[in-house]
């Protein structure tokens, strides 16, 4: 089982995504997901950047993905999928049909990321036939269903892909056309300012009791909540799974990663850190489920 | 050409009322989790079905059925049935979301035309391409979060014909990748046909007839005395952000787009979707009378302009009683 480190959700500067990646290229991560994938208007990094990165990071031994773009709105958003697809060297995460579709026409494996809506064994068999190399279960998905997943797999007698989930962050839950975090500033998307960059968490909304419910992220809209699969340690490697994902926050990222890898090494799942399980359960996101048998 | 009008029916009687004001096709869905209105007492038994489409057939009117939602590993059958079902009671076109669903319709209902649900979430001619070629669709529904200079670069290069959402209840984000109703109540759109279901609904009656409105504990709103109350989904509610109470993600509000009718048909857009399957038939009367006139209208050789009564109609039946352009204006971006 090994450590993924997702793309990063945020916007922020270009010196902090650096000096952010930088370090974590000395933390126990096997695989970076890199790229932009909630808006086209964060250039901070432009592709060139984020290949000269991937370069670096490979360079120090660790596998590095492309991530695309969740929502291909305008012609220029497909134009870049398609520069990120020819790219030649490394392999994609398609997180839109878009590009699995270029992936497909390229005859480029792909990994199928988490807004795919891959539901069951007969969806995933019609894209493992275009290419599909590795599965990042969608964020909703829980036990059961990969337990059904991988039983009709086994009766179809269908190859198993690598198999990723989501075990730490903030969930995301809907992208929209609108900007969010441009609407909060009373700003049209189209004159936002690149607001976000002044949001590197994103910006928390709260119930009008004052409860943490969302977060908002450009043309995202996370949990506030944050997912943590830790103490579900067994149960993932019982059902197979080859890739822990974390999504990179600004504080503690690297705790976080650590944590899990010690966790790995020594087969004992931690203790809870973060805030829901519920998804994983096969109830709402937002609940927490006490699964530690003590 | 002209654009089909394709409107909504969740009952016998809303059907009847699609039919008698003009609809061009209704679209519609079995009782069960198979698509999205999966509300109780909604929807269409078998035998419901086919009475639905002789009559519309008697009419020159088609029938789509709505199989929008996504089938886990475990639960294929109920979906493939329903397929079944519906091609042999004759619908003319099955609407669909999921691939291996699309995939089943192609390989054993090859006659019958195979339309890509807004579900799907298909917003590039590459997306289109996929499921044009994959499974033969003919038709896609456009997720609402297009812009309308965007429907119709699309629109130019879609190996498909284009049908969008033009009126009813407005989803702001992309439709099927929203899980904001399963992470309050574990029910989705995606896998249980609904959105923040109404038995996750709590009304608390507070002093000086004021409400509250909660969906599984969450506090959605709150409403002052004679202040309009709006259905309780995630995305409408009332938040606090930066330091402000806010819509912070939507109003309460209906798409509307009789003023674009011009530039949607100049586009090339195939079918206008009228939203509501969930209204009563006196929706659905009103809408689709609406909607017929305007089309009429359009077919005339005198410039295009939106009747006052028309809007009027539309805005009565709107949810929050205001209705916007939504994404296909880029100032609501």
């Amino acid at each position: 089982m090994k450590i993924s480190l997702g793309p990063l959700q945020y916007f922020w500067k270009k010196s902090e995504v650096l000096n952010f990646y930088q370090a974590a290229a000395g933390w126990p991560v096997d695989v970076f997901y890199l790229g932009e994938t909630v808006c086209s208007k964060r250039r901070e990094l432009r592709l060139r950047d984020w290949l000269a990165l991937a370069e670096t990071l490979a360079d120090q031994g660790h596998e590095v993905v492309l991530s695309s773009l969740a929502l291909i709105e305008a012609e220029s958003d497909l134009a870049t999928l398609q520069h990120l697809v020819d790219n030649k060297k490394f392999k994609v995460e398609a997180n839109d049909l878009s590009a699995v579709q270029l992936c497909h026409e390229h005859q480029i494996p792909f990994i199928a990321g988490p807004t795919l809506n891959i539901y069951n064994h007969e969806a995933l068999a019609l894209l493992q036939r275009c290419g599909l190399i590795r599965l990042v279960l969608s964020v909703d998905q829980g036990a059961q269903q990969l337990e059904a997943l991988q039983r009709q797999v086994r009766l179809a007698a269908q190859p198993f892909p690598e198999l990723e989930v989501l075990v730490w962050g903030r969930i995301p839950l809907a992208y929209s056309a609108r900007c969010f975090t441009a609407r909060a500033r009373n700003l049209a998307k189209d004159d936002c300012g690149l607001c976000c960059l002044e949001y590197p968490d994103g910006l928390l909304v709260e119930t009008r009791e004052g409860q943490s419910f969302l977060c908002i992220n450009g043309i995202q809209v996370q949990s506030a909540a944050c997912c943590d699969l830790g103490p579900e340690l067994n149960e993932l490697v019982e059902l197979g799974v080859d890739y822990l994902r974390i999504t990179p926050q600004r504080q503690d990222t690297d705790l976080v990663v650590r944590r899990f890898a010690e966790a790995l090494s020594t087969r004992t799942p931690p203790a809870r850190h973060g805030d829901c399980n519920g998804y994983w359960h096969g109830g709402a996101g937002m609940a927490q489920i006490n699964t530690l048998k003590l | 050409m002209t654009m089909e009008l394709v409107c909504p029916a969740g009952s016998p009687a809303a059907l009847a009322a699609a039919l008698e004001q003009g609809a061009d096709a209704v679209y519609l869905g079995l009782r069960n989790s198979t698509n999205a209105r999966a509300f109780p007492g909604l929807n269409f038994t078998p035998e419901a079905l086919a009475d639905a489409v002789s009559q519309a057939h008697v009419r020159g009117c088609k029938i789509y059925l709505a199989l929008n939602t996504y089938p886990t590993s475990d639960h294929m059958a109920l979906w493939k049935n329903s397929i079944d079902i519906a091609a042999n009671a004759g619908v003319d076109a099955l609407i669909i979301a999921e691939m291996s669903l699309l995939d089943y319709a192609a390989r054993h209902y090859p006659g019958t035309p195979r339309h890509l649900s807004v579900q799907g979430s298909a917003t590039s001619p590459a997306a289109l391409r996929f499921f044009h070629e994959q499974f033969g669709i003919t038709r896609a529904v456009l997720p609402r979060v297009l812009s309308l200079a965007q429907v119709e670069r699309v629109c130019e290069k879609s190996p498909v014909g284009i049908e969008v959402f033009a009126f009813g209840s407005l989803c702001i984000m992309v439709e099927g990748r929203c899980h904001l109703s399963s992470y309050v109540t574990g029910q989705s759109p995606n896998c249980h046909g609904v959105c923040s279901p109404a038995h996750h609904v709590h009304w608390e009656e507070l002093p000086g007839d004021q409400r509250r409105v909660r969906l599984n504990k969450i506090l959605i709103d709150e409403f002052k005395a004679g202040e309009s109350a709006s259905y309780p989904t995630v995305c409408k509610g009332r938040y606090l952000a930066g330091g402000a109470l806010f819509y912070a993600l939507e109003e309460p509000t209906s798409l509307n787009t009789l003023s674009l009718l011009p530039r949607l048909a100049e586009a090339g857009v195939v079918a206008l979707k009228i939203e509501g399957r969930q209204r009563g038939p006196a929706y659905v009367a009103k809408v689709t009378r609406v909607w017929r006139q305007a089309l009429d209208a359009l077919q005339q050789q005198e410039p295009f302009v939106v009747r006052p009564e028309w809007q009027a109609a539309l805005t009565h039946v709107a949810e929050g009683h205001q209705t916007t352009l939504g994404p296909y204006h880029r100032p609501w971006h």
